[in-house]
């Protein structure tokens, strides 16, 4: 368990190392950074002592080093664009990505199992139908129609629901949140409607799968002989044996979720982390680029690694496979 | 897969119309056309995904303007709603936009480019993992190790990251200012990265099965090369699960490149994609100019929809156990 554990942990890094060596070859591919410091008219002389102030005229190996060991304490040099430090602008506006991420999640949870529970118990009703259709929509429409498509019915059209933007916020020491006042929230529902309608639909349709098998089992055959109620039945036990998987894979769509928030916060203008990436892929601004792809790595990585490891402490069956290599 | 052997000392003629024909009765007689023919939900997917492909293939022939040249662009035009509303006007069927340009003329080019770009997309992609996946799968052990890992790597990262980041660093290579054609190319070459992955694991599980086969070894007995025995043999025998993934990928293929395009990070103004159509209607969304952004944002849905459905279709029909 250790030894599985542990070495999980090295591939992570492994992982987050070649991450950092692309985030830091996009440094050398955009030409020579003295030039963005510096004005045209800049004696030659000059430019040498900023370029060893930086250090640019060390070895490769060492400058990456130098990257690396800035990144792991959080610093990751100043946006072209804004002239402030990377860091500053990342903090600012994760609390937003974070919050709408969570709310898309819980959304796509509770109406994914919802509406998956429904159509495996009911196969053959109208409703059942109507999910299946949503379902299909959920998964062919582009995030960015849905967005617009809700923008146009509920701002344009009915004028309900504001079209941009986070609503006020209310700053909790660092952390900021929408979730305190009324137009946070009202802010907060067409994003995440849209952020989390694709992951609703994965989440449907893996537990109505997972649902119908589970009933075909001899225990479920049991349960009935034993004249236990329909309802014990279904949740208690069917349902029971299905969120497994479906929390583990919810839990690995997380960092989906929070990739995909790049389209959502662009059409909805939300002040978070993607839109801050979109434009900075717009203006190349290589120092957000790299530092967001960091960032987001290590979220992906972290998951990856605390649901490989819980699932051999939830799961034994795996264990035995995993401790015996092969 | 029962092939007729055609004797080798025909005329080329004979032999010509033989095969054709046979071919035509094998795949009329086939389980699978018959499981077409039962679906009418495919049969309307295959018509409509043919016909968006004929649209794009015909679009200047169709369009009442070419919307790419602008001396044929009236701003007198402009703004005009579609025909069947009190103000539209002919030939303007779905309307004209803000410089004058005919939506449904704009469709047809962006479905075109959306198309070229989906398709080429599709074909690096499954050239790129079909062929790490033979390599993989036939050879195994180190290399077997290295693909699977970088697979394994890329498989975290949802591909509309992935090709988000090709095209900033194209971008901060060749700098900000790429032609359309070139951007094109970035496109093709950022989806064909993000997708490769899986038509490598599944062609890797396939041909460790295969390769095990009497006829491989076989093959290897007579001494053929091992590149004749992966891609003359091996290959054809896993060709069923790449179909099914190369035309959901296609779907996916088409929603990357219009998401990269809305999000401004994919083709320009001036040679639009369906989702570059769709990013220019949003600013117009708020005036009520509705048409704009609504009729490229229906072909685009309809195109999806109908690839998924073939996409599903075919998963099933080529996988008897599912039934």
């Amino acid at each position: 368990m250790l030894a599985f554990t542990l070495r999980r942990a090295i591939q992570a890094i492994g992982v987050m190392i070649a991450v950092g060596v692309i985030a830091f070859s996009m440094f050398r591919f955009a030409g020579d950074p003295v030039n963005q410091i510096v004005s045209l008219d800049t004696p030659a002389a000059e430019r040498e002592a900023v370029r060893k102030s930086l250090g640019l005229d060390d070895p490769v190996p060492v400058q990456f080093a130098r990257y690396f060991g800035n990144a792991v304490q959080f610093k990751f040099g100043v946006s072209y664009q804004f002239r402030q430090p990377v860091s500053n602008l990342l903090m600012e506006r994760m609390p937003a990505t974070l919050e709408l991420a969570a709310c898309a999640t819980v959304l796509a949870m509770v109406f994914g199992i919802l509406m998956g529970v429904y159509s495996a118990l009911r196969r053959d009703t109208i409703l059942t139908k109507f999910f299946q259709a949503v379902s299909l929509i959920g998964i062919s429409l582009p995030t960015f129609l849905i967005g617009i498509l809700l923008i146009y019915l509920f701002s344009v059209t009915l004028g309900w629901l504001p079209s941009f933007g986070r609503g006020d916020v209310v700053r909790i020491g660092w952390w900021t949140t929408g979730l305190l006042t009324l137009s946070g929230l009202k802010a907060l529902i067409m994003p995440s409607i849209t952020l989390g309608l694709f992951q609703m639909t994965l989440i449907m349709r893996l537990v109505r799968a997972e649902m119908l098998e589970v009933l075909r089992t001899d225990y479920i055959r049991f349960a009935r002989a034993r004249g236990l109620t329909t309802r014990a039945i279904h949740f208690g036990h069917a349902l029971k044996n299905t969120l497994v998987p479906v929390i583990t894979v919810a839990g690995l769509q997380f960092g989906s979720v929070i990739a995909f928030a790049i389209i959502t916060e662009t059409v909805f203008q939300w002040p978070g982390m993607g839109l801050l990436f979109v434009q900075a892929v717009q203006n190349v601004d290589i120092p957000i680029m790299a530092a967001y792809l960091l960032m987001v790595s290590l979220i992906f990585v972290t998951i990856n690694l605390v649901v490989d490891i819980l699932y051999t402490i939830v799961d034994p069956r795996l264990r035995s496979t995993i401790s015996r290599p092969a | 897969m029962s092939d007729a052997v055609v004797p080798h000392r025909l005329e080329p003629n004979a032999q010509a119309s033989r095969s054709g024909t046979g071919w035509l009765k094998r795949a009329l007689d086939s389980d699978i056309f018959y499981s077409f023919r039962r679906s009418r939900m495919t049969m309307v997917a295959a018509a409509v995904t043919i016909l968006f492909f004929l649209l794009a293939i015909f679009a200047s022939q169709l369009s009442v303007q070419n919307p790419f040249d602008p001396a044929q662009l009236q701003l007198m035009n402009s703004r005009i709603s579609p025909l069947w509303t009190a103000e539209g006007q002919s030939p303007f069927l779905l309307g004209t936009d803000e410089q004058g340009r005919d939506v449904f003329s704009a469709i047809l080019y962006g479905l075109r480019i959306s198309l070229v770009v989906g398709v080429l997309g599709v074909v690096l992609a499954g050239t790129l993992g079909i062929t790490l996946g033979l390599i993989a799968g036939y050879f195994g052990g180190t290399i077997d190790g290295l693909i699977l890992r970088i697979a394994d790597v890329q498989l975290t990262f949802p591909a509309i990251l992935i090709a988000l980041l090709v095209n900033g660093v194209a971008k901060s290579v060749f700098g900000n200012r790429l032609d359309a054609m070139s951007t094109l190319a970035v496109l093709v070459v950022a989806i064909g990265l993000s997708f490769w992955v899986q038509y490598a694991r599944t062609v890797r599980g396939s041909v460790m099965v295969e390769k095990n086969k009497d006829y491989v070894a076989a093959a290897q007995l007579i001494g053929l090369p091992a590149p004749k025995i992966i891609f003359r043999h091996v290959l054809p025998n896993t060709m069923g699960p790449i179909l099914v993934i190369a035309t959901i990928n296609l779907a996916l293929a088409i929603i990357t490149e219009a998401t990269l395009s809305f999000l401004g990070a994919g083709m320009p103004d001036t040679m639009p994609s369906l989702g570059t159509l769709i990013r220019i209607g949003n600013n117009y969304l708020f005036a009520g100019e509705w048409w704009i952004v609504a009729f490229p944002g229906i072909a685009l849905a309809g195109l999806i929809l109908s690839i998924n459905l073939l996409g599903d279709w075919l998963r099933d029909a080529l996988n008897p156990k599912l039934r």
